[in-house]
């Protein structure tokens, strides 16, 4: 019915819209450092914890299914990225183990670490954590050091196993962004969903102060994918070959995307204006949009028209398009008719997301619960 | 590419103990989930509030092991790619889509309607609120279905093509991959032995109440549930477990004479209920392989073959052959998967020099002998046996249990129902001690099925040693030993939670 590469950009698609996704659901990690510079009183922090202790889990489950949608649909990325560039996703996964226990584990009496400990491992997770992911985003710009041989094994070339990544202040800087950005969003999904005046009062400090180091780190992150060389895939002779500003006419060439990348920024910029300026609690709801519109865009721009999506640094022609690194025909086929459940669960997320966020969290609610974190 | 055994058996390290860590969490979540969500429609048919408290008490001690589930669970996903990157190409084809619907389809399930579950008593209607206690425990199920087909299929790969210009294998037919019977016979067993476990945990913890004289109502209308569901699931069990027997019979003849230290094969063959094995016992030698042994005569090629008189085959005929029973030996299928490595190379360098007529020659000889093409990789016959004492001893320990829950559930619903158990303190001493053998149970189970399939990754296609990641040992000893301290510390303080909610009980809650 569809030809593979129909499957293949659709396929990527998907996969950038559940890593904007994710990179939306962030709020929940970026929330986590600001416990303590929201929450001056133990009830306060309380009421910050059970507030993003309803939605943890969401976000959690997106980074696997981001993951097991990559291991399905372009196996290959899963076998040269996860094995390669190891310890990168190695310490990722750390920061996020010791994310799932903490929320439940807290203030239960007899924890064995105390208090304390638990709200350290959250602090990692929404920092650290979220920074090596964007580390690890990045080089989906910058490329990695592997090679891709014949039988399509691979290995990569530093003993460093990716964390030689930290060194390019590209993949530094896209990392701080999102730790950045996720601050913004936590502290304005806070500002919605509770009803504590005297937390929310310093929401907007937090806001304006991390919006603009997001906005600095962006506009140099953006600057550098659309004017640094980038590579291109020819697909008759399967051959890469360099090719200056590489995204900028790939933007240029597909106006559609420029327009939807446009509209995420200013769906982002007016989230922040209204929330600054007009205390508008709903605010995160135009940010949020903004960033799934701009993160699914600057992903998908990675695998369409013939670019590349993972480069290689020591091999130019080891490195990953999604022609070249995609599953079967049939697999994406069957895999595209199981797609069909995304609108389903996107459906009872929202529904149950709707009817549990009727009303406002006080700390009175999560204190008369006999369940809470 | 090949590896050094060092990295291999670091990475098999890594695999077993994240896994095994993994698995003490998740059959709880499997069964808890069921039996809150039985206890909850009781509560909402008869309108009682005692079998709320009852409901919230047992989810609260869920939601600390779900936790710790969930933190264990996603390093597994993860690790195909880290730690087992040449699998992930050369199968990923078929088993990253498993993976995928399970996310896409129970995971979010789980994560989606827990929320409600715990969040949402006085936010939704009772009704929304016992379904989303339903989805989770039907959620929960369903992530065990995807990663259990991933699993079966690796026991016995089927519905799919090797593809000698991409090198790895391809999908051919997705029905066939989900109805593979190996997989099914997995899936009931797995999830039953979920629900024997969380009625043991029920059970036991029910009866320490009952020892120390407490909340002595609380107790018996747990223990009641848990006996019946407990009752009912380890029969249901047994006879899963036999078809997962049989299931092993037909597709991994090896693993069943690993099982059951089986070195000559014969008719008639008999179970061992009770062996110590001779670790002087090599293959091909004369030596008893059991030091000590009681015999059920026949059993064996009945577990296996449904049929008294079957032929079992042991190791030393799978490894040198038997032409009457028409078994090629190891060496013959080395020859041949070696065959069949070479003639791919041929291919792929006549196909570079585009030469196509020598390489359609080389494709046919390699189509002729692909089917043993996993054999060509292995270094001597002898690397095709899996560790015969520990597939031996985890699955004995596994069966002897798994008959031991039987007569404990009859036992235990006898005198809940007569009303008597409170008073029987041998058998809350039998309950209560019967819960960590419920986990060790469960690990042999594993230990059976994953140790008995070496040295294979994907039954007879793909042996451990190709399918690691090229990652430098060192790196895989470091994560190995931070997984090991991080679960072990994890381990540690969840069992210390789990025990202050226990002691402070329904009410103190
Ligand atoms: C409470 C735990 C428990 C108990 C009491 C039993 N099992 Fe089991 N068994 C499992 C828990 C388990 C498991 C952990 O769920 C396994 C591991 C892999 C699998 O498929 O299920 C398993 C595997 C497993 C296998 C290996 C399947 C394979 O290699 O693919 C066989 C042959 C049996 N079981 C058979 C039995 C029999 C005949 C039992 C008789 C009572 C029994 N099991 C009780
Ligand atoms: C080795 C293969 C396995 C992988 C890759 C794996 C992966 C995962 C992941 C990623 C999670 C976290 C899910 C979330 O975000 O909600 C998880 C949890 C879970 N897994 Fe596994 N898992 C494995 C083995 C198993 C098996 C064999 C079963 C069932 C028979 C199982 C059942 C579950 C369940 C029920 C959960 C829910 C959380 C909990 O444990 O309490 N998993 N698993
Ligand atoms: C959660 C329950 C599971 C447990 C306790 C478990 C246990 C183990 C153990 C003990 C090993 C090491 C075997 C050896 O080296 O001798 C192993 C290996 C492995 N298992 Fe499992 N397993 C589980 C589920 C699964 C599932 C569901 C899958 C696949 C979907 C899987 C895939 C693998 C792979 C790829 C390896 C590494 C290769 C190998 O050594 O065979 N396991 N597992």
């Amino acid at each position: 019915m569809f030809d593979l590469l129909t499957l293949q950009e659709y396929w990527w698609f998907l996969v950038s819209v559940i890593g904007a996704l994710f990179v939306f659901m962030t709020f929940v990690q970026g929330g986590q450092t600001l416990l303590y510079r929201l929450g001056h009183s133990e009830d306060e922090r309380d009421l910050l914890i059970n507030s993003l202790g309803r939605k943890w889990e969401l976000t959690f489950t997106m980074l696997v299914m981001f993951g097991g949608a990559l291991f399905a649909a372009f196996p290959l990325f899963y076998a040269v990225s996860f094995g390669g560039a190891y310890y990168v996703w190695m310490a990722i996964l750390f920061c996020f183990i010791i994310q799932a226990v903490a929320y439940e584990y807290r203030k239960k009496p007899n924890n064995l670490y105390g208090k304390k400990f638990y709200e350290n491992l959250l602090y990692i997770n929404g920092s650290l954590g979220i920074f090596l992911i964007g580390v690890a985003l990045a080089t989906l710009y910058s490329g990695g050091n592997f090679v891709v041989n014949d039988s399509h094994l691979s290995h990569w070339t530093l003993s460093s196993y990716g964390l030689e990544a930290l060194l390019n202040p590209f993949n530094v800087a896209f990392g701080l962004m999102l730790v950045f950005l996720s601050r913004v969003q936590g502290a304005l999904y806070f500002f919605n969903s509770l009803e504590a005046p005297e937390v929310t009062r310093r929401v907007k400090k937090v806001v304006v102060v991390n919006f603009l180091m997001f906005l600095g780190l962006f506009l140099y992150v953006l600057a550098t994918i659309l004017f640094a060389e980038g590579l291109v895939y020819d697909a008759d002779t399967a051959v890469i070959t360099v090719k200056s500003m590489k995204y900028l006419h790939s933007f240029m060439e597909m106006p559609l995307l420029a327009i939807f990348l446009l509209t995420g920024v200013l769906s982002l910029l007016y989230g922040i204006y209204i929330a600054v300026q007009k205390n508008a609690q709903n605010a995160i709801w135009f940010t949020g949009f903004g960033t799934i519109v701009a993160v699914t865009t600057l992903l998908f721009v990675l695998g369409v028209h013939n670019s590349v999506y993972y480069p290689s640094l020591v091999d130019l022609q080891s490195s990953l398009t999604i022609q070249n690194s995609s599953g079967s025909y049939y697999t994406l086929s069957i895999m595209a008719v199981v797609s069909l459940l995304v609108p389903v669960v996107g459906a009872y997320v929202v529904y149950v997301w709707r009817s549990m966020d009727k009303t406002k969290l006080t700390i009175d609610e999560v204190k008369s619960d006999s369940h809470h974190y | 590419m090949e590896h050094t055994d060092l990295l291999v058996d670091w990475s098999r390290a890594q695999f077993a103990l994240t896994a095994l860590y993994h698995w003490l969490f998740v059959p709880l979540t499997l069964g808890l989930t069921f039996i809150v969500a039985i206890m909850e429609t009781i509560y909402v048919k008869t309108g009682d509030i005692k079998w709320k408290t009852t409901t919230k008490y047992w989810m609260g001690l869920l939601a600390i092991n779900f936790a710790i589930g969930l933190a264990t669970g996603i390093i597994m996903e993860f690790e195909f790619g880290t730690n087992w990157s040449n699998y992930s190409w050369i199968v990923g084809d078929i088993f990253g889509a498993p993976l995928a619907i399970e996310g896409l389809m129970a995971f979010f399930m789980e994560s989606t309607f827990f929320a409600v579950m715990f969040f949402g008593w006085e936010k939704v209607s009772k009704r929304m609120h016992l379904t989303s206690t339903w989805l989770v425990a039907i959620g929960s199920n369903l992530s065990a279905l995807w990663i259990l087909i991933a699993n079966g299929w690796m026991q016995h790969p089927v519905g799919m093509h090797f593809n000698p210009d991409t090198a790895r294998n391809e999908m051919q037919n997705f029905a066939e991959v989900v109805f593979n019977p190996n997989g099914v016979s997995k899936f009931l067993h797995t999830v039953s032995s979920g629900y024997v476990l969380a009625s043991l945990f029920v059970l036991g913890i029910s009866a320490w109440y009952m020892l120390k004289k407490r909340d002595i109502a609380f107790a018996r209308r747990s223990a009641i549930v848990a006996s019946s569901f407990g009752l009912i699931a380890s029969l249901y069990l047994v006879t899963t477990g036999d078809e997962s027997a049989h299931q092993v019979a037909l597709t991994q003849p090896m693993k069943l004479a690993a099982m059951e230290g089986l070195y000559d094969g014969e008719k008639r063959a008999g179970i061992i209920a009770f062996g110590v094995l001779d670790s002087a016992k090599k293959i091909g030698d004369d030596l008893d392989p059991f030091i000590a042994s009681v015999e059920i005569p026949g059993a064996l090629s009945f577990l296996g073959y449904h049929d008294l008189n079957a032929f079992v085959p042991g190791i030393d005929d799978l490894i040198n052959g038997n032409e009457k029973h028409g078994i090629m030996s190891i060496p013959e299928k080395m020859q041949m998967g070696k065959i069949a490595v070479a003639s791919l190379g041929a291919y792929k360098n006549f196909k570079k020099a585009k030469d196509s007529k020598h390489a359609a020659e080389a494709l046919k000889v390699f189509e002729a002998h692909q089917k043993y093409m996993g054999y060509g990789y292995l270094k001597k016959p002898e690397d095709a046996v899996p560790s015969v004492a520990l597939s031996f001893y985890s699955f004995h320990t596994m069966v002897g249990l798994g008959s031991w829950f039987i007569v404990l559930f009859i036992i235990s619903l006898y005198y809940t129902m007569t009303h008597e158990m409170h008073n029987k303190r041998w058998l809350q001493y039998l309950a209560l001690f019967s819960i960590p053998f419920g986990y060790v149970a469960q690990e042999a189970g594993w230990i059976t099925a994953e140790a008995g399939r070496q040295p294979w990754a994907i039954q007879d296609l793909l042996p451990v040693g190709m399918a690691t990641s090229n990652v430098a040992t060192t790196s895989v000893m470091i994560t190995f030993w931070l997984f090991a301290v991080l679960f072990t510390g994890l381990l540690i303080a969840e069992v210390k939670i789990m025990l202050t909610q226990i002691k402070s009980g329904p009410e103190g809650h």
